[in-house]
């Protein structure tokens, strides 16, 4: 019973913030708005047992990655959208287009995943089991270390790259 | 406890907000938002799912999503603040052309 309050609670609360995410003209208050969904989002992480992803998704995803974010907008200092020009058809009909698009798609998938077929997902282990950070470590580094690697050589590549990207080029 | 699909539904929906981001939005700051947005629509998925499996598999993988969101976060900024410095606007039409 506490479980649907907090998953209708949570997952309302994430739907609004990311709809406000993408209805804000302002940069600076869709980050911030984010930040609300993802917290919505860990709770609804605990609700599902998962309390290693839920930190992880505060500490990483709302704090880390997030704060990058500000601090792209607050350098970059362009607060506002800029509104279509004025009398420009293709930018409305590519809108509608957008739009229409994006509708076909939220039906199919609400369609398609609103009837999978349940009696293949019955919980086989204890929550105990999933809850434990333990297990997800012993997981973690056994069965998928090969992936745990590569993954450092990922975060390598993607540090160089950017400081790479974004560095000034030098007048000569 | 909400069965399998009450959270399923969740996650499409949030990822069809996400794609609409994409498609409506002018601003390459909120496409990222947007992206990232889609991104946590999956990771609500695979945990999920593998709650109602009963393994830790799905957990894990998120663990990698969200270290890929975190690379993709630090390149797509950094190519944004580059193609700031060239023209002075975050507005995808102004980067039509592959070379200037």
């Amino acid at each position: 019973m506490l479980d649907t309050v907090l998953f209708y609670a949570f997952g309302g609360i994430a739907v609004l913030a990311s709809l406000l995410v993408i209805g804000q003209r302002n940069p600076m208050y869709s980050v911030l708005l984010l930040i609300v969904s993802f917290g919505a989002l860990a709770g609804l992480y605990v609700v599902l047992d998962a309390p290693f992803v839920a930190v992880t998704q505060i500490i990483i995803y709302a704090g880390a990655i997030m704060v990058v974010f500000l601090f792209v907008v607050m350098l970059l200092n362009v607060p506002r959208e800029e509104p279509s020009p004025p009398g420009l058809l293709a930018a409305a009909r590519g809108r509608t287009i957008g739009g229409l698009l994006t509708l076909v798609l939220a039906v199919e998938l609400v369609w398609a995943l609103s009837r999978v077929y349940q009696e293949w997902f019955r919980a086989g282990a204890p929550a105990e089991r999933l809850t434990s950070v333990r297990e997800i470590g012993i997981a973690l580094f056994t069965t998928y270390s090969f992936a745990f690697e590569v993954t450092s050589i990922l975060i390598l590549v993607a540090m160089v790259g950017a400081v790479v990207l974004a560095r000034r080029e030098r007048l000569e | 406890m909400p069965s399998l699909n009450h959270f399923l539904v969740l996650s499409a929906v949030l990822f069809s907000i996400g794609t609409a981001g994409v498609f409506l939005r002018r601003n390459l700051i909120t496409i990222l938002l947007s992206i990232e947005i889609m991104l946590n629509a999956v990771n609500l998925t695979f945990v999920a799912v593998g709650r109602f499996l009963g393994t830790v598999d799905g957990q894990i993988i998120v663990f990698f999503v969200i270290t890929v969101a975190a690379a993709e976060a630090a390149v797509g900024l950094a190519i944004v603040i580059a193609l700031f410095r060239h023209r002075e606007t975050l507005s995808p039409d102004a980067f039509m052309s592959l070379k200037w």
